[in-house]
């Protein structure tokens, strides 16, 4: 297992992207990316999450008979995203107001109990601290990419800084649920034929 | 690392192994929660203070300390804040609901004078549809109640025979914006003023 970083950022932005490619954790992808602000709050939760559980569970992973692995894995889980909408709450009172119910849904993020189950599980602590951290950088990465095209086409700003004028019609289906699914697709295909060449 | 084996999955060990989980996480949990708890208490009484500072006219007291509810069912789960300056009445700020509108209840911030008329009004929390019924937040539509008197002004969109020019595409958000603050007026009347 060697661990060429550059090899590693281009497997979780890239290659192996929770959301470009491996389609997993649709549900946060899909609803909370309605600007680019709040796509890029949702996936550094769900990368401090990552982060945590993934340290974790490779460091308990030999006390945890096979049979209860998810029960444990999900336990663990859920403890890190409690304290991470706790401290959100605390802290970030108005990311956390935007992010509202999917702070908690972060527990049944496939893309967490995945990368526990098919990673951290079987590897070692750096090995799964580094995992851990591509990938939520890749998943935040892709979810403030389709953030700020949606809120670029939807809203005409950036980052909540608008570049057109007050009264100027937007696109605004790109803020509302079709919106999310129209450019996911959009993106997936670019992705697709991007990777395809390369091989 | 220990053993490379992992734990065989016996009754015992599977029982034992998740009590110990549950139970450093339970540890894990309330700790973060009694470090947290005084900031997110103190976030809350910030935004009711900020709303109220929005709606009022200039007031040196703190409405927070002074909050009072209605004793009758209709009006009981609105919160009044009566706004003084130097000890004489300003004004009240009533905090008020509408569950009329098209996603969840919306609450707003209802400021009025002494004189009954209607001061400012601050949105506190809503769902409704971004890029639409999000509006109500703006100026453009909320900041049309300002200084108006409910007696002569009737809260109701114009579509319903009132004096509220509606957001355009938005008239449930509209509606239920009127729905609350009529309820925050009826409130006032019946008490909201000591």
């Amino acid at each position: 297992m060697s661990l060429n970083l550059k090899n590693e950022l281009i497997r979780g932005f890239i290659k192996e992207n929770a959301v470009f490619v491996l389609l997993l954790g649709m549900c946060p992808t899909l609803a909370v990316t309605g600007s680019a602000i709040n796509g890029l709050g949702m996936g550094l939760a769900s990368t401090a999450v990552l982060l945590g559980s993934n340290v974790v569970i490779s460091l308990i992973k030999d006390l945890i008979p096979d049979k209860v692995r998810i029960p444990a894995f999900i336990v663990v889980i859920a403890s890190f995203v409690t304290v991470i909408d706790l401290v959100m709450n605390a802290y970030t009172p108005d990311l956390h107001e935007q992010l509202g119910i999917f702070i908690p849904l972060i527990v049944v993020n496939c893309v967490i109990l995945g990368r526990a189950e098919a990673f951290a599980s079987k590897n070692k602590l750096t090995a799964s601290i580094v995992d851990g951290l591509v990938m939520g950088l890749g998943f935040t990465f892709a979810l403030t990419l389709l953030g700020s095209i949606r809120e670029i086409l939807g809203a005409g700003s950036i980052f909540g800084a608008k570049f057109v004028s007050a009264d100027a019609s937007t696109i605004l289906l790109f803020i509302l649920p079709p919106g999310a699914f129209i450019a996911l697709g959009f993106l997936i295909a670019f992705v697709n034929k991007v990777t395809k060449k390369k091989a | 690392m220990p053993d490379k084996k992992k734990l065989p999955s016996t009754f015992f060990n599977m029982v034992m192994v998740l009590i110990i989980i549950s139970l450093v996480s339970a540890l894990a949990l309330g700790f973060t929660y009694s470090v947290t708890k005084d900031a997110i208490a103190q976030v809350e009484v910030k935004r009711t203070l900020a709303a109220l500072e929005q709606v009022l006219p200039e007031f040196n007291n703190n409405p927070n300390d002074e909050k009072y509810t209605l004793d009758d069912i209709k009006y009981k789960d609105l919160e009044i804040y009566p706004a003084k300056k130097d000890g004489q009445p300003v004004g009240t700020a009533i905090k008020t609901y509408s569950d009329k509108g098209f996603n969840e209840r919306i609450s707003l911030m209802v400021g009025f004078d002494i004189h009954n008329k209607i001061n400012k009004i601050s949105v506190l929390k809503h769902k409704e549809t971004p890029g639409l019924g999000t509006k109500m937040a703006e100026p453009r539509f909320k900041d049309q109640f300002n200084g108006k008197n409910p007696t002569s002004f009737t809260l109701k969109v114009k579509k319903d025979g009132g004096d509220v020019d509606a957001i355009s595409a938005a008239t449930i958000s509209s509606r239920a914006f009127c729905d609350a603050t009529e309820r925050a007026y009826q409130a006032l009347l019946a008490g909201g003023k000591k």
